[in-house]
């Protein structure tokens, strides 16, 4: 009797459950409503069949509930009423699997209209390419990939010239028209998913799948991960941007293009150095830092993560938090340099600079910092902490102690990395929560600042 | 099937003399069950323990911060393995499998004891192998259960280096293991059933673990051969699976290969396991259904042909798991086409279970529950599978914890209801002596509502787009801070049915201990297994002389007899009739 009433309640409360469930599918941002008609229908099918199903169990417990007095009917079998339920059976799964398989048709089949752009996944960054004027994408090779030529594109291809490459990881799209997204890994297996777009395909390396959509509400959706791809899975994450045609074309127009990336990996360390004059006065002429003023060591830093501080200090993605007050003193600084050519010459003047030690203000244990850190932090930044520029982690090993506990009680604080454009600091507050108090702070920057990188 | 007259042997030629031959290196099937249900029960503990971890960490991020992300994927790779492979394979086949086939067709033992032992032995092995894991440097891998290359053998990923590489050898030793026990149970049923068992006349749960032999020595091969060849890619430089590609930064020496490949060897394991699991699950859960509502099951012959319909369909399905691989998108519709048809058997099975209730005199014991249970949340499970099938709807729902919940429900919760049943069901006979019945029915309540409330709610944090294998969700646009809430609400729900298997454990200890002695038939079952001359039975099963079977198993309420049940063994004409004049007639199963 129990057990009748408790399967009752279930069903009940199932369907309650689903009818008044504030989590369901997000509101949809692509063309692709027709997969949401085809889970309606699947909800329909499969309902019916799990109410009807349970309550006539519950009825039969009810009903047929022991008693010394009767006796079970005696019926092997009743070969009428099983065809009819294999026939009941066969016409729903029909019902369910015929929609959906026109659905399916629709998906592999991409307008000839589309556009198309390249999504490249690696562990733990995406990138984007953009065919450019002639519509079609130059050749890639992952033999090719080297820090200078991250797209791994093939110099000799002339369809390439014109490409647009863009190492961030914010994505756009133009409203309204049908798009091919080409699906490429620069080393193992990625996702790419956008709930609002319902559509998602693995990108596999050694190969290059697609999906397509045309995007219909303008927004910036989340683009996810969603094949295990390594420890740091959970921390790649991108940003789509819809937005109208026009804006969508003026974006492209002031991409530049790898002919031109090309040309500009030639930086002029002498105009670097002319700007570094207004950066002396706090960090040093040598770049060696001024604890007193907060000002962290630079020698050592890697060009790209240099350009890629000024660029959001400059934007607002890093120091415009109140709490941020010495990143707040960057952001005056940073917006006098008028381009990116700027920063990238005054970067790799920094890059230039020689490296010295800095001296020790943490005493942090240095045995539970490092097994922290070879836990959480060497796979991006390397054993001895040099940094890899494939996960756009930066050289941290021998650098200042005092500035890494800051950054990273920063991090914890969400005073940097919470910005919705600093991609990368969003990665560092999700894996920081591994450091359980101030104490594992001091112990792990303590660790890093003692690594001897040379 | 010709009768062999030698099974007629006096006991003494099968007793072990030794405490060491008897219980240890035992070749009889009965301590060689338990053996591996012990070890699969022990190593299944460890899992859940690891899920108890993930929950914390899932329901109370930032809170437990000795769980970092590696060792958070490690979790989750080590519990999904364990489970499917470890424990329930293992469960099923080597523990249900070598306890109740040769008593159930009337042999006295497997057909090759000493291979049966040393499937055991190997089996411990790779267990051992697998254990030894959490104790290298770097630790267990943390790839997924799937194993996916290039991630499982590339840096970046935790356990890279000898943990992926005991995780192969142990699947690899598992492999041998399982094919020695496989061997046997396939021969045994076709070689060693007594006088008058035909196979038309078998309990489901050998028909189920019958198939489920069969389609194990079919599809265990390929995890096999991936195992070795992605162990080559490791230590010998070959690229069998391993494309030209970079590693946090730097070419690695790999050209040529197909990470994809590897998926379909996966999953031309995978699927048919999940078959593996839930095939001998079907036919114990029939068996306690139709011995508990004291009615015979309903459509025998119907189970039968939809256990080995659903087996054969079982290998032609496996790409429904990779949808979203980035393998030619056009195999979606044959793989969508092909398990959707799954869906029919299925039902089949479902509507023949209920309609064996329908009409039946239902005793509410422990096993029964249990069992009835099983039929609540396999519906469930299936039903969830159809979404999942089809290709299109699989485009949102893949990669999140609508797959996640979908497959706890139908491979986890559903199997495990019925190996509760099971156990509830043949402790009288394993162990002599009775369970307690109040312990019973606080562990089934408990743990039927609990895992309910665990994995109804996990199916909308999918719809939603919360997506799987993450070890902290962070801030995104479109996960509400509710969901948040509801995933602390599944991890107390979780940690809750964790601790509750506390009450399976004192009420099976307790019952050795201190049970009441148990009744050699305390179920008023007809299958031989309960016919036996000793309870528990003794090596060699019957005495001296082997059981004649004489109709099916599934002799319930037969009318005008004077019991409900007729039991397989009684001769025709000592079947006791109500009405003293009337004559037996014999069913036509």
């Amino acid at each position: 009797m129990a057990f009748a009433i408790v399967i009752v309640l279930l069903v009940v409360g199932s369907v309650g459950f689903h009818i008044w469930s504030p989590w369901w599918l997000t509101p949809i941002a692509s063309n692709w409503g027709a997969i949401d008609t085809t889970i309606d229908i699947t909800v329909w099918v499969t309902g019916f069949v799990f109410v009807a199903v349970n309550l006539f169990m519950a009825y039969a417990v009810y009903r047929f509930r022991y008693s010394a007095k009767r006796r079970a009917k005696y019926e092997p079998e009743n070969k009428k009423l099983e065809w009819w339920l294999t026939g009941f059976t066969s016409l729903g799964v029909i019902a369910m699997l015929a929609p959906g398989l026109f659905v399916w048709a629709d998906f592999v089949e991409v307008p000839d209209e589309a556009h198309v752009v390249e999504v490249t996944g690696q562990q733990w960054q995406w990138g984007f390419r953009y065919p450019g004027k002639d519509g079609v994408l130059g050749a890639a090779d992952p033999g090719l990939i080297t820090e200078a030529n991250p797209f791994g594109m093939k110099e000799d291809d002339p369809r390439g010239l014109d490409d647009v490459l863009v190492e961030s990881s914010l994505m756009h799209l133009p409203i309204d028209r049908p798009v091919k997204v080409l699906l490429r890994s620069k080393d193992v297996l990625h996702d790419f998913a956008v709930a609002q777009f319902r559509v998602k395909m693995d990108m596999v390396p050694g190969a290059v799948s697609y999906l397509w959509l045309t995007p219909t509400v303008k927004g910036t959706y989340d683009i996810l991960c969603e094949e295990l791809c390594g420890v740091g899975h959970f921390v790649m994450r991108g940003k789509v941007r819809v937005e109208d045609s026009s804006d969508y074309e003026a974006w492209l127009e002031s991409q530049p293009i790898y002919a031109d990336l090309k040309v500009q990996a030639q930086t002029n360390v002498v105009l670097g150095k002319a700007s570094y004059a207004m950066c002396a006065g706090c960090h040093g002429a040598q770049g060696e830092g001024n604890p007193a003023l907060n000002a962290p060591r630079l020698a050592g830093l890697q060009d790209w993560y240099v350009t890629a501080q000024l660029e959001h200090f400059k934007s607002g993605a890093r120091g415009s938090n109140p709490k941020d007050s010495y990143g707040q003193m960057m952001m005056p600084m940073a917006s006098a340099l008028v381009d990116l050519t700027t920063m990238k010459n005054l970067a790799a003047y920094i890059g230039s600079m020689p490296i010295k030690t800095s001296s020790k203000t943490l005493f942090g244990d240095l045995s539970e910092g490092q097994a922290l850190y070879d836990k959480n932090c060497s796979v991006c930044h390397g054993g001895n902490g040099a940094g890899v520029w494939s996960v756009h982690a930066p050289r941290i090993g021998g650098m200042d102690d005092w500035y890494l506990a800051r950054q990273l009680r920063n991090f914890r604080d969400k005073v940097r990395g919470s910005h919705p454009e600093d991609d990368l600091g969003h990665q560092m507050a999700l894996m920081v929560s591994v450091l359980e108090d101030d104490q594992a702070i001091e112990d792990v920057a303590s660790y890093i600042s003692s690594l001897n990188v040379n | 099937m010709s009768y062999v007259p030698i099974a007629d042997q006096p006991d003494e030629m099968h007793d072990p003399q030794t405490f060491i031959t008897k219980y240890i290196w035992s070749q009889d099937h009965k301590v060689i069950a338990i053996q591996y249900a012990g070890t699969a029960i022990a190593v299944g503990v460890v899992a859940l323990v690891l899920s108890g971890l993930m929950r914390l960490q899932l329901g109370f991020p930032d809170t437990f911060t000795f769980i970092e992300p590696a060792e958070y994927y490690q979790y989750v790779t080590m519990h999904g393995m364990i489970m499917v492979v470890y424990l329930l394979t293992a469960l099923f086949l080597g523990g249900f499998g070598n306890y109740l086939i040769p008593l159930q067709i009337g042999a006295r033992d497997m057909v090759f004891p000493f291979l049966n032992m040393l499937s055991y032995w190997f089996y411990l092995l790779s267990v051992l192998i697998l254990m030894a894991s959490f104790f290298v440097p770097g630790g267990p891998t943390g790839a997924g259960w799937t194993l996916y290359p290039p991630q499982a053998i590339t840096e970046g990923t935790p356990g890279a280096g000898a943990g992926i590489m005991l995780m192969l050898a142990s699947l690899a030793v598992f492999v041998v293991a399982f094919t020695m026990g496989g061997l046997n149970y396939v021969t045994t049923v076709l070689q060693a059933r007594t006088r008058g068992m035909t196979l038309m006349r078998m309990p489901l749960s050998v028909w189920g673990i019958f198939v489920a032999t069969i389609l194990g020595l079919f599809a265990f091969p390929a995890l096999f051969v991936s195992a070795v060849m992605m162990s080559f890619d490791k230590l010998l430089g070959t690229s069998f699976f391993m494309p030209a590609m970079i590693s946090l930064g730097e070419v690695v020496d790999y050209r040529g290969g197909s990470p994809i490949l590897f998926q379909h060897l996966f999953w031309f394991f995978g699927h048919p396991e999940v078959y593996i699991v839930a095939l001998p699950a079907f036919g114990l859960v029939s068996d306690v259904l139709s011995t508990h509502a004291r009615r015979n099951i309903f459509g025998y012959r119907m189970m039968v042909w939809a256990i080995v319909a659903i087996g054969g369909l079982s290998f032609i399905v496996w790409a429904h798991h990779m949808y979203v691989s980035g393998m030619n998108p056009y195999f979606g519709f044959f793989f969508a086409f092909t398990t959707l048809i799954i869906a029919i058997p299925t039902a089949i099975k479902v509507y023949n279970w209920v309609l064996t209730l329908w009409q039946g005199n239902i005793r509410l014991t422990v096993p029964m529950l249990f069992a009835m249970g099983f039929i609540f949340t396999f519906i469930h499970g299936g039903l969830t599978g159809l979404f999942l099938g089809n290709v299109t709807i699989d485009l949102p729902l893949s990669d999140t914890y609508f797959v996640v919940a979908h497959f706890h429900m139908v491979m986890g919760v559903s199997p495990v209801m019925v190996v509760f049943a099971a156990i509830y069901h043949w402790f009288p006979k394993i162990s002599g002596k009775m369970f307690d019945e109040r312990l019973g029915k606080i562990h089934f309540w408990g743990t039927f509502l609990g895992t309910y409330a665990i994995y109804l709610p996990m199916h909308y944090l999918g719809f939603l787009g919360v997506p799987r294998r993450y070890f902290a969700l962070g801030t995104t646009d479109f996960i509400p801070q509710s969901a948040f809430e509801l995933n602390a609400a599944i991890s107390v729900a979780a940690i809750f049915v964790g601790v509750l298997q506390i009450v399976f454990f004192i009420n099976i200890f307790k019952s050795l201990w201190s049970g009441k002695k148990a009744d050699p038939n305390p179920w008023d079952a007809t299958s031989l297994e309960w016919l036996t001359p000793d309870t528990p039975p003794r090596h060699g099963n019957w005495g001296h002389e082997l059981p004649t079977v004489y109709r099916w198993a599934y002799e319930y309420g037969s009318p005008g007899v004077k019991e409900d049940f007729v039991p397989q063994n009684l001769p025709p004409n000592e079947v006791q009739m109500e009405n003293p004049g009337e004559k037996y007639k014999e069913s036509e199963h």
